[in-house]
């Protein structure tokens, strides 16, 4: 047996990564040997539980479901006043001329730039473009990533032989720092997609195929025995007991991997192109621009967090057959 | 000729170590055609392991594994297995659970899930095809899993103390329904336990293992009328004689492999 490491941190992003690549708990650290199932990070309803936990817990009054839906009101209306206010001090200490808007940018500038960029278009062309084209790059990057990091971990993880064969240069290579290929691929394929789809592709593959791998590994002995007899192919296994039961690993990679995907888009951009969400960052940044470099930050959390709230969705709809306790917040209700 | 025969078969398992460990050994047994055959002995005696060798699992070290004469060489399909832990599919419902043996066996979709729902009712599980095998009880779950190897209508049923998980009394209830379901179809059955009781009342023929490496110290017929009703039939003054006979077998057994763990134990600490 040779054992392939889980992967602990793909790369580190670039400052200015994507707000769900920074802040989704790492579910390469988590699985531990014989566990089964990786800890699952709650995504996407963290906040709403920690609203209802309590307040059903010790529910005293006739309409608690009432008192909850008012508490959520609340909360929501304290998290804006804490943006509000930071975002305020921020204002306020520029006009103090304790912080320079020239390093640091101002709330009032960010947004001028970002109604400009809605209302009149950026200097690359309109910024649906822009952000379609980055999207698009990720989107692509990550479905071939993830693809082929599934079918090859399961390929690998399923046949010892292939594991025996490939494990070197899977560690090899995935020792590389990845976001210097990068500079290679902008180099060989030009400023066109294709480079950055490629970068993209690079950064999801490894998380996933490491999962993939893992979870194939893992697969309760019992039930493929139980399904050999009952009749299923090698091939029946794998597709009915190995791929499901593994789902549970390479989903949770998937939540980090669109992360991963969309820094593989904005990173090649950066290196060099024409168009997209990371060009606009690199112009502003070199026009000096701080309040443009922070705009484009915004869009890009912007479209992290709408792709991760996708992902949970999809997420819930597969496992919908496990028991809730280990389902994220569905046990809360 | 015998539905099952293991002839002098011994099992060598390679350990952590570098060493090997013997499961089994120089152990014959036959089963007959239509026979409920229940093995007893003291844990780590090699029991779940003559399973193995039947269904093709495992590959004995030395003897054969025979299935109506002819050796077992890979995976015995015609044999049903009921395993001790939970091995129906998490991720399917319990009707696809069911309908998975006719699938793999290459019916039609259709065929399958209709098999599957008869053999539902049959295990009184009617209309609870849509639910997942988390949302039913332990005993709910034993159920799927004896619909789910059944389908097949299996010549040969093999049980690795499938009820041990449940509480006492669904315990007997299901070992009542599986002598029910047992008697529409009549297959061969080796049922693996460590409960005298639950043998007794299963059995035609109770074999007692010696505490490991595994062989057989004795054969017991069993000659209790049927149909019985594994509530009640430990009443039956025949069940206590045959009782006290077979536990001054299996009490040596039992005793040295205490004596053992408690060796071992007290050499670890």
């Amino acid at each position: 047996m040779i054992d392939l490491p889980t992967q602990r941190d793909a790369v580190a992003g670039p400052s200015g990564a994507p707000a769900s690549a920074a802040s989704t708990p790492s579910p390469y650290a988590a699985p531990s040997a014989g566990s089964g199932s990786p800890v699952e990070s709650p995504a996407g309803a963290p906040a709403e539980n920690l609203a209802r936990g309590p307040v059903e817990s010790h529910a005293a009054g006739p309409t608690p479901r009432s008192r909850a839906r008012r508490r959520r009101a609340w909360l929501a209306a304290a998290r804006l006043a804490v943006v509000a206010a930071l975002l305020a001090l921020w204002q306020l200490g520029v006009g103090a001329k304790v912080v320079d808007p020239f390093f640091w940018g101002e709330p009032q500038g960010v947004w001028a730039t970002m109604y400009g960029w809605f209302t009149e278009g950026t200097s690359q062309g309109s910024l649906a473009d822009q952000i379609i084209i980055t999207l698009e790059e990720a989107v692509l990057g990550f479905l071939i990533g993830a693809v082929l990091g599934v079918v090859l971990g399961i390929a690998l993880g399923r046949v010892q032989l292939l594991s025996e064969l490939f494990a070197p240069f899977l560690k090899a290579a995935n020792s590389i720092p990845r976001i210097i290929l990068g500079s290679i691929f902008t180099v060989a394929f030009g400023f066109g997609m294709q480079s950055k789809v490629l970068l993209a592709v690079v950064l999801v593959f490894f998380g996933v195929f490491f999962n993939a791998f893992q979870g194939a590994r893992e697969v309760d002995r019992n039930l493929i025995a139980n399904a050999r007899l009952l009749g299923a192919s090698r091939w029946r296994v794998t597709r009915d007991v190995v791929l499901p039961s593994a789902f549970t690993w390479i989903l949770a990679s998937l939540h980090i991997s669109f992360g991963f995907a969309l820094i593989g888009a904005l990173v090649g951009e950066i290196l060099g192109a024409n168009q997209g969400l990371g060009l606009l960052i690199r112009s502003s940044q070199n026009n000096f621009d701080m309040n443009g470099v922070l705009a484009g930050m915004v869009l890009v959390a912007v479209v992290a967090l709408t792709a991760e709230g996708l992902i949970t969705l999809l997420e819930r709809r597969l496992l919908r057959w496990r028991p809730p306790q280990t389902h994220g917040g569905a046990a809360v209700e | 000729m015998a539905a099952i025969e293991l002839r002098n078969v011994t099992k060598k398992f390679a350990t952590a170590d570098g060493g090997t460990y013997t499961a089994i050994q120089d152990l014959s047994l036959t089963v007959e055609d239509g026979q409920f055959c229940a093995v007893v002995g003291p844990t780590g005696c090699g029991k779940s392991t003559t399973l193995t060798l039947v269904s093709g699992l495992e590959r004995p070290s030395r003897g054969e594994a025979l299935i109506d004469g002819v050796p077992v060489r890979g995976i015995e399909t015609s044999t049903g297995f009921v395993f001790q832990q939970d091995a129906v599919f998490p991720w399917k419902t319990v009707l696809d659970n069911v309908a998975a043996g006719p699938l793999y066996r290459g019916q039609r979709r259709s065929e399958a899930l209709g098999l599957a729902r008869d053999w539902l009712r049959r295990v009184g599980l009617g209309g609870f095809e849509d639910r997942y095998p988390h949302q039913l009880s332990g005993g709910m779950r034993k159920r799927v899993a004896l619909a789910q190897s059944l389908i097949n209508q299996p010549r040969i049923l093999l049980m690795d103390e499938p009820f041990s998980a449940l509480d006492v009394q669904t315990r007997a209830i299901m070992s009542t329904e599986l002598l029910h379901l047992w008697d529409q179809t009549r297959p061969s059955v080796v049922f693996v336990t460590h409960d005298l009781e639950e043998a007794i009342a299963l059995a035609d023929k109770v074999v007692v293992l010696k505490a490991g490496p595994g062989t057989v110290k004795a054969e017991f017929e069993i000659d209790l009328p049927r149909p019985r009703v594994v509530q009640e039939i430990r009443f039956d003054p025949r069940f206590t004689r045959l009782y006290e006979q077979i536990w001054e077998a299996l009490r040596t057994e039992v005793a040295e492999a205490y004596a053992r763990t408690t060796r071992l134990a007290e050499v670890a600490s």
